[in-house]
């Protein structure tokens, strides 16, 4: 049946609106992931060149990129309009976020009044473009960038490329309008696990500047169209300035005051350190310094123990993790008593007997804001050696700390000075001075007599409350006065604490002795021509056997 | 008639005789503080795709229609942000309503469930004596539920939850409109204001009117309540 056609008048007005509404829907996507609130003015008179009675800016560029797109062509049945949204991180990474199709389906409607309804329909779409623009994941992302990524378009014609936005995407649909040529369909398809992409994740990298992408990575299309920042600000700004790469590191220093209540004074100093060229460590760089503890914060729970701060017993020097960021040129010091001026670095915190725990807390100096004190991106790879303290052993540790320690009151032995660099063991602080070597593990050089001596016997020599037993090299901890509560039994003839130091190292087991796995083992090795002799001999009998089993 | 006291607002919307009235309805938990923001944003949506620019009639029937502006408007206390129609008088008046329901739902005394609504109607003037009547063409409602949270950690979970729940509301209006199901006619110039709104300066609504109920605890409405009660009395 000859339906009436459209007039040529009407076809004319239609090709307009599509075309223009396809611009504008670009000019909205891509208005809506620039980062910033939109505005424009509502006016009562008509200006002639609001199309479809909205106020929609028209960003030059973003038009020259839809028409270069568009080629002078429409949407239509298999000849979509896609405008591409993706993240790009400072270090290059590019994820695509949404892709938003402007299709054209065969659905004619071939009653509708072009001029009127079709005008007044694809207005109405534009509106819930506007409102669905803010409602995708992707919007909240955009609105953060600048620092760590930036956002980017890319428009393309033709066939829809959904492969890039990951498994379990999801579709969002905007609307649809029919016209005597087609059904317009506008749609978005949006990744959907962006909850790796939290906001954490990108606090480690230093801001982007001025960043104008002309370049596209890891495109699977390489005949597809370049990519450009939403945020046009971005190439504005290149006035931001950041402090140089320190040479020298800080270093943190822990010392006691010798008569109790200990005092714990964190002093730190700049140490001036080769500058070693940092390495990558993975993938996502870190950068030296400040930001570095930001990842640690939230994921290893240091704390810091400033029970030193003339609260609660001070056997333990606890290292202090410097929080990055100082660039001072002088020690800061910790507000103790008796001590004036300072800094303080870490806010003073009773001790409520978390020493136990022994976690250690890192409290950024400057109240957290860490963005600044970073160097400039070209700064590709980051220091791997430094640990400050084993707990946060990560290789993003980029200080180094010297452990001083003034021992208090009622210690036998004390330890003048430890130096630990460039350890990553747990509580590296507390380790003997003297590295264990072989010959003094007792694994592997046993005591000549092990059992003459009496556990008890060795433990005689201790003198009172004193720390160590003596003879002992292998002390890990040197207890000053090891008084554990309700240790006193009126059974045991010993307190828990003299038991304890007893029976600290106790004797080693015989058959983990050499000269008796020695032993044994030479009787193995006689013994195996003797086996062997025998398994050949039956060697048909252990064929079938094994037969059976198959 | 005594009314009971209540809502400035008109009364209660009545359903229409003739016509089909659509009926939209959105559900939501909020806490006490995020009521205003959420029911904007939703009044706002709805309001962004029913309302054009003004009007000017020409000769001959035709008439040019304004431009309508927008802008984002973000949530202080709900991780959103919205879309609205560029229009400080339109604004207003939406806050006007909301804030009266908050305070409503507030001094109500109940758990914290109202519903508000928003009306769409067209007039059609009846000979005196009678009074022009309101025939609705679409209604959506917005039930409230105000939850009270213990912790700040749950309030910022609550935060992010009533976001993405706003979320899919906007979707859901957005859905509805794409239905592209009745809408009055565009009007001759005498017949406007019986469609639409038009003492606004730099936009134009359809007719709208803007209601709202706050339930007890028995799931009534508070009015009915009230009107039972006095029925009650004057039969004795």
């Amino acid at each position: 049946a000859m339906d009436t056609d459209l007039s040529s008048q009407d076809r004319k007005d239609l090709d307009k609106f599509i075309k223009f509404f396809a611009l504008k829907t670009v000019q909205v996507i891509v208005q809506a992931r620039l980062g910033e609130k939109i505005c424009t003015r509502s006016s009562s008179s008509p200006t002639g060149s609001d199309w479809f009675n909205l106020a929609i800016k028209d960003i030059p560029e973003v038009t020259h990129e839809a028409k270069k797109a568009l080629a002078g062509q429409l949407p239509a049945v298999g000849r979509s309009m896609c405008v591409e949204i993706s993240l790009k991180t400072s270090e290059g990474d590019s994820m695509e976020l949404e892709i938003w199709c402007l299709e054209m389906n065969e659905k004619c409607d071939k009653e509708i009044k072009v001029s009127y309804t079709v005008y007044n329909r694809l207005s109405l779409l534009l509106k819930s473009l506007l409102a669905i623009t803010r409602v995708t994941p992707a919007y909240r992302l955009s609105r953060k960038q600048g620092h760590e990524y930036v956002i980017l378009y890319r428009i393309y014609f033709g066939e829809v490329q959904l492969s890039g936005l990951g498994e379990g995407f999801q579709t969002v649909r905007v609307g649809t309008v029919g016209t005597p040529v087609g059904t317009i369909t506008l749609s978005c398809a949006y990744r959907i696990n962006l909850a790796f992409m939290s906001t954490r994740q990108f606090e480690r990298t230093p801001p982007i500047m001025g960043i104008i992408i002309d370049h596209f990575v890891d495109r699977p299309y390489p005949s597809s169209s370049p990519m450009h920042p939403c945020n046009y600000r971005a190439g504005e700004d290149n006035g931001a300035v950041y402090p140089s790469v320190e040479d020298s590191q800080e270093v943190c220093t822990t010392s006691f005051s010798t008569s109790p209540p200990s005092q714990c004074v964190f002093t730190v100093t700049k140490a001036h350190f080769q500058a070693s060229p940092p390495v990558v460590t993975d993938t996502l760089k870190v950068p030296v310094m400040g930001l570095a503890f930001s990842h640690q914060l939230s994921s290893s729970r240091l704390s810091c123990q400033p029970a030193a701060l003339g609260v609660g017993s001070a056997d333990m020097g606890y290292p202090v993790l410097f929080a990055g960021g100082l660039n001072a040129a002088h020690p800061h010091q910790l507000i103790g008593p008796g001590r004036e001026g300072g800094v303080p670095l870490i806010p003073s915190q009773p001790a409520h007997g978390t020493q136990a725990d022994q976690e250690r807390m890192c409290t950024p100096l400057d109240g957290g804001h860490f963005s600044a004190a970073t160097p400039s991106s070209s700064e590709d790879t980051e220091t791997v050696s430094n640990s400050s303290e084993g707990k946060c052993g990560s290789p993003h540790d980029l200080l180094e700390t010297i452990f001083v320690r003034k021992v208090g009151a009622f210690v036998n032995k004390p330890i003048n000075q430890v130096t630990m660099a460039n350890l990553d063991i747990p509580f590296a602080m507390f380790a003997p001075k003297n590295v264990e070597l072989e010959d003094n593990d007792p694994m592997v050089n046993p005591p000549d007599s092990p059992e003459t001596e009496s556990p008890l016997q060795g433990s005689l020599h201790s003198e009172g409350s004193s720390g160590s037993s003596t003879g002992n090299t292998h002390d890990d901890f040197v207890m000053i006065d090891f008084k554990p509560a309700f240790s006193k039994d009126d059974i045991l003839p010993i307190d828990l604490g003299t038991f304890y130091r007893e029976f600290q190292n106790p004797p080693q087991l015989s058959s983990l002795s050499i000269d008796i796995g020695a032993q044994s083992m030479a009787e193995d090795l006689d013994s195996l021509p003797e086996k062997l002799a025998v398994h050949e001999k039956n060697v048909k009998e252990f064929d079938a056997f094994v037969e059976t089993l198959q | 008639l005594f009314f009971p006291p209540g809502p400035a607002a008109v009364a209660p919307p009545q359903p229409a005789p003739t016509m089909n009235c659509r009926a939209e309805v959105l559900e939501v938990s909020v806490e006490a503080r995020q009521v205003e923001e959420a029911m904007l944003a939703v009044l706002h949506t709805v309001l962004l795709h029913r309302s054009t620019g003004k009007f000017h009639y020409k000769k001959e029937g035709t008439y040019s229609i304004g431009t309508v502006g927008t802008q984002d408007v973000d949530c202080d206390f709900i991780d959103f942000a919205y879309v609205r129609v560029s229009s400080e008088e339109l604004d207003r008046a939406l806050r006007k309503a909301v804030r009266e329901f908050k305070d409503a739902l507030r001094n109500s005394g109940s758990d914290g469930m109202g519903q508000i609504s928003l009306e769409f109607y067209q007039k059609r003037k009846s000979r005196w004596p009678f009074s022009d009547e309101c025939i609705p063409w679409e209604l959506w409602t917005i039930k409230v539920n105000v939850v009270n949270l213990a912790n700040e950690q749950e309030r910022q979970i609550c935060r992010e939850k009533v976001g993405e729940k706003l979320c899919e509301k906007i979707i859901n209006i957005v859905e509805v409109m794409n239905r592209h199901e009745y809408l009055p006619k565009m009007p001759t110039q005498s017949e406007v204001d019986n469609v639409f709104d038009t003492s606004l300066k730099d936009v134009q609504p359809y007719l709208y009117k803007i209601s709202y109920q706050i339930t007890d605890f028995l799931g009534t409405s508070v009015t009915t309540t009230m009107r039972r009660l006095i029925k009650d009395t004057l039969a004795l």
